[in-house]
């Protein structure tokens, strides 16, 4: 395939793919849906795997570019590109979106086709949010994720899946409707939707400021940062595993990717006036989060509250502006994508056995499924930041750029490694380890060979980049430093 | 000596006598033979749309002296009016077989509304304009009243018929004050006399009344109140014929009487369009969330929707100037072309839905839809989050240009308001997508529509999907029928 039309191809053949199982969509013949969703979430992933290959990693500018014109009365561009920052997004997506397809293999039987489509439509929407570089087609795919997530929570999910759903869609998009209007201005007062030109745009404090606060209530909202998160464990302990996982794993990043796409570089000054106020919120998420998720009796609200926990430390990497802390946070956003996806997937493993995420109804599940409780300690540890997994490099450089940045920032940000291990060890303690718990843990199957891939998988990549992140950061530096370079030079007019 | 130049008005004429000639079959033919009068009436808007597409080829014209004019801005509302109605008697048909709704009767008036909103568009002319109102108007009376043993129906019918008698009293009074001031019914000599410097209260009062009577048209706040009543009451059949060919007629009204015939007191009508549309916008929204009747939501929701139409009409001029008078009148535009093809989508899903003995009105009654047809969800849930304003949908656009426009006319906080407003909006348009995805079927009925009206259902849903996008070339063809038509002026 001509590598001009890669990242097209990585939008649109899930997309295309999740259209056909909507056109076939019925239950009469569930394996064939299932095959032709996983054909389709492979080769979503596989057409991403050049785009990596083939990245050069010496150059900030955007690779792989397409452009077309899109809608010519508003100058907007069906404008792809990826750099440095976005590249491994990319990849993430369409790997999660293999994984996905797997875990909700047998799990899932009513409206199959329905369900695989939207997580195919929706990788394909969420790898154009990371790779659009017009305005307009970002904001189109940044909002068009909320469809088929809102239906895999409202259809497939728990008790109350009604109002998780109902929040999460209404959070979100009151935060992107001040974008829209924020978008809107851009666009005016640049003459063009290409982000390139909004970065070159100059403009007065006030501007900033306002520009700023309008695009940080999407993407702070969608991170989600303290207060605006609680839409977040509702919906993670509504959703199906699945969503879950790509919520956890890629959705929360679209926002943290907005913070470094938009926020930063179209209004650096006011970033940095207003650097306190996100290393404020971030540090609250750091600790106070943490504290939150020590108390969770129900595993999937404790790794919701460690996700923003885990996100708070993304956006405090942003705001301390060096590169050890940009890098770590955007180490931290792959790693995080990994690691909560995988537990989720522990969970959800559990909860198809047993029908219950209550940390009060398990024990001593190690005596039962010894390879589950392996895999759970592995991805529990990695979560606490144990080095040579990958949950240790990020957050080791995101500390360490606090150190240069301030030492009780440093020290605040620390407080996460006690913390991460407190409620990811307790947890599993609670769960694995003892005496089993009663007839219903006796009665618990091993994984099998399905779950045993799909975690086995995700366990590879986590160590890998544990042991061996030097390829991650290599691609991502140089994009980092421009982005650095760019936001510290004034821009006002 | 005139000139009549009657081939600017072919695809009237051949209206008027196909529907004349549709009239005489219903009468000739025997009962068993009745259905024949759909498939006329059918092929005579498809005679009527080809005549339109034909004469959309050729240059701008005149006819009877200037009192009509075809114009682009004419060719693109007329072509829609007619593929709605097209559409819309697809949709009704075994709606109205079911009930007892005079068949013949049903097709004939529905094509003389089309022709009373034809003639509307291209009105240039105060008499003419009145002519065509009067024409459409009675004949959707007459719709709404068709089944006169159904309660509801005739309660909705009167109130239909004695509001709208109101507001076309109204918009007379108006006119006949705009011919005062200017001592003639031509708009192009209204125009002159309202960019003359003189005083214009004269002119400003009958600019009240025409206001006040469009809002009666459009259903904007505060002259909405016929709105739900009306939709909720009369059949889905005569809904879908009342709820979009109008609207795409008041536009071209408000547009040839307020820009092309009072330029001269823009701020005044831009002023008063500004209170109409924040009004629409907000009560619109807020009382259609209380709403569980589901044709009396979408009554609401339309009110807001034409209060996001009004907010384009108000960023025409700007300092004086009408240089983004295409854009903001075309973001208009498209907004209303956009609003019918979603809601001939929603009023005929919901005229599809129901059997005989069984109206689908409730939003309950769309429970569970998505597994009893999960197509005709689809198509729902597309169509309602295009009138949320959520990409990738059209309704996305219309909103996006709509606010670009107010955004340029200086108009920040306004935009901000709507969009806050289109966010609180959003919640009812999840309702029901929540309804028909989250919550289990009540009766497991699959609603099983004609095999033509299935096709037209899909085309209309993809069509929301398509230009959701790829919107450029309607964005495109909206903004330049305003230029011509601007630059024709």
């Amino acid at each position: 395939m001509d590598s001009n039309d890669l990242l097209s191809a990585a939008i649109w053949i899930p997309i295309a793919f999740g259209l056909v199982l909507l056109a076939l969509g019925n239950d009469r013949s569930p394996g064939v849906i299932r095959g032709i969703a996983l054909v389709g979430a492979l080769i979503g992933f596989l057409v991403t795997l050049p785009i990596v290959a083939r990245f050069d990693p010496s150059t900030a500018e955007m690779q792989f570019v397409e452009r077309r014109v899109w809608i010519d009365l508003l100058d907007a561009y069906y404008h792809l590109g990826v750099d440095g920052i976005s590249v491994w997004f990319v990849v993430l997506t369409a790997f999660i979106t293999v994984i996905v397809v797997i875990a909700g293999w047998e799990v899932i039987e009513e409206n199959v086709a329905a369900y695989m489509a939207s997580f195919l439509m929706l990788s394909g929407l969420m790898v154009g949010v990371f790779t659009a570089m017009d305005g307009l087609l970002f904001y189109v795919f940044f909002e068009a994720t909320l469809i088929p997530m809102y239906v895999i929570i409202g259809v497939w999910g728990g008790p109350r899946r009604v109002y998780a759903a109902f929040k999460f869609f209404l959070y979100t998009l009151a935060g992107s409707l001040l974008t829209l209007v924020a978008l809107i201005y851009l666009y005016l007062s640049a003459g063009s939707f290409a982000i390139a030109d909004w970065h070159a745009l100059p403009l007065t404090m006030q501007e900033q400021l306002l520009i700023f606060l309008a695009l940080f209530a999407a993407f702070a909202v969608k991170v989600p940062m303290w207060p605006v998160h609680t839409w977040l464990p509702d919906a993670h302990v509504e959703a199906p595993t699945g969503g879950s996982v790509v919520l956890a794993a890629i959705m929360l990043k679209l926002g943290a990717y907005g913070f470094l796409r938009f926020s930063l570089p179209i209004a650096p000054d006011a970033s940095h006036e207003l650097g306190w106020l996100v290393i404020g919120l971030s540090l609250t998420a750091v600790v106070y989060i943490g504290l939150v998720a020590l108390v969770q009796s129900d595993m999937k609200k404790l790794v919701a509250y460690s996700s923003v926990a885990h996100m708070g430390f993304v956006t405090l990497g942003f705001f301390m502006f060096n590169n050890l802390g940009m890098q770590g946070a955007i180490i931290q956003m792959i790693s995080h994508g990994f690691i909560s996806g995988a537990l989720f997937l522990c969970i959800g493993v559990l909860y198809d056995r047993m029908h219950s995420r209550d940390i009060g109804a398990y024990g001593g599940v190690v005596n039962t499924m010894p390879k589950f409780a392996a895999f759970f300690l592995f991805f529990s540890m990695a979560n606490a930041g144990l080095p040579a997994t990958s949950g240790f490099v990020g957050e080791f450089m995101v500390i360490l750029g606090a150190v240069s940045f301030n030492p009780w920032t440093a020290f605040a940000a620390a407080v996460t490694m006690v913390l991460g291990a407190a409620y990811s060890l307790w947890m599993y303690k609670r769960v694995a380890f003892g005496p089993v718990a009663n007839a219903e843990v006796a009665a618990l199957r091993d994984l099998n060979a399905r779950e045993f891939i799909m975690l086995s998988l995700l366990a590879i990549v986590t160590l890998w980049m544990g042991v061996q992140p030097k390829p991650f950061t290599d691609l991502t530096e140089t994009s980092v430093d421009a982005l650095l370079q760019h936001v510290s030079v004034s821009k006002i007019k | 000596m005139p000139d009549f130049n009657l081939i600017a008005l072919v695809p009237e004429i051949l209206l008027l006598m196909l529907a004349c000639g549709v009239l005489l079959a219903d009468a000739m033919l025997r009962k068993e033979d009745r259905h024949w009068v759909e498939t006329l009436s059918l092929i005579s808007v498809l005679v009527v749309l080809g005549a339109l597409l034909w004469q959309a080829g050729g240059p701008a014209q005149t006819a009877f002296g200037g009192t009509f004019v075809v114009d682009a801005l004419a060719a693109v509302l007329k072509i829609t009016a007619a593929l709605a109605l097209f559409v819309a008697l697809i949709y009704a048909r075994r709606y109205n077989t079911e009930r007892p709704v005079p068949r013949g009767e049903f097709q004939v008036i529905a094509l003389f509304a089309l022709l009373g909103q034809m003639v509307m568009i291209s009105a240039a002319n105060l008499l003419v304009m009145y002519l065509g109102l009067e024409l459409m108007s009675l004949s959707l009376y007459a719709l709404a009243a068709m089944r006169r043993d159904d309660r509801s129906a005739s309660e909705a019918a009167m109130k239909y018929f004695v509001l709208g008698a109101l507001a076309s009293g109204f918009m007379l009074y108006g006119m006949s004050m705009l011919y005062g001031a200017s001592g003639s019914l031509d708009l192009s000599d209204i125009a002159l006399v309202s960019r003359a410097e003189q005083d214009k209260t004269f002119l400003v009062f009958g600019l009240v009344f025409i206001v006040g009577g469009l809002a009666f048209k459009f259903g904007a706040v505060p002259f909405h109140m016929w709105v739900p009543d009306v939709y909720q009451g009369t059949p889905t059949g005569a809904t879908l014929l009342i709820a979009t060919g109008p609207k795409l007629a008041s536009f071209a009204l408000a547009y040839r009487l307020l820009v092309e015939g009072l330029p001269g007191v823009v701020l005044d009508w831009q002023h008063m369009m500004l209170i109409l549309a924040g009004l629409s916008l907000a009560f619109g929204i807020l009382i259609a969330i209380a709403q569980t009747n589901l044709k009396r939501m979408l009554a609401y929701s339309g009110i807001a929707q034409v209060g996001f139409v009004l907010l384009g009409l108000i960023a025409g001029m700007v300092d004086g100037s009408f240089q983004l008078a295409p854009l903001a009148y075309g973001a208009s535009m498209f907004y209303i072309l956009t609003y019918v093809l979603t809601t001939l989508g929603t009023f005929g899903l919901i005229a599809l839905m129901a059997r005989s003995g069984f109206e689908c009105e409730q939003i309950e009654d769309l429970k569970g839809l998505h597994r009893r047809s999960p197509w005709m969800a689809l198509v729902m849930l597309a169509l309602m989050f295009s009138l949320a304003g959520v990409p990738p949908t059209v309704g996305f656009y219309a909103k996006l240009i709509v606010l670009e426009a107010v955004v340029l006319a200086g108009y920040l906080w306004v935009a901000v308001f709507a969009v806050m407003m289109s966010l609180v909006g959003a919640f009812y348009y999840l309702r029901v997508v929540k309804t028909m995805y989250f919550d289990g079927p009540v009766d497991l009925s699959t609603p099983e529509p004609a095999t033509d009206a299935r096709l037209v259902l899909g085309i209309n849903g993809a069509a929301v999907l398509v230009l959701g996008v790829l919107p450029g070339p309607l964005l495109t063809l909206c903004v330049e029928a305003i230029q011509l038509s601007m630059v024709a002026r």
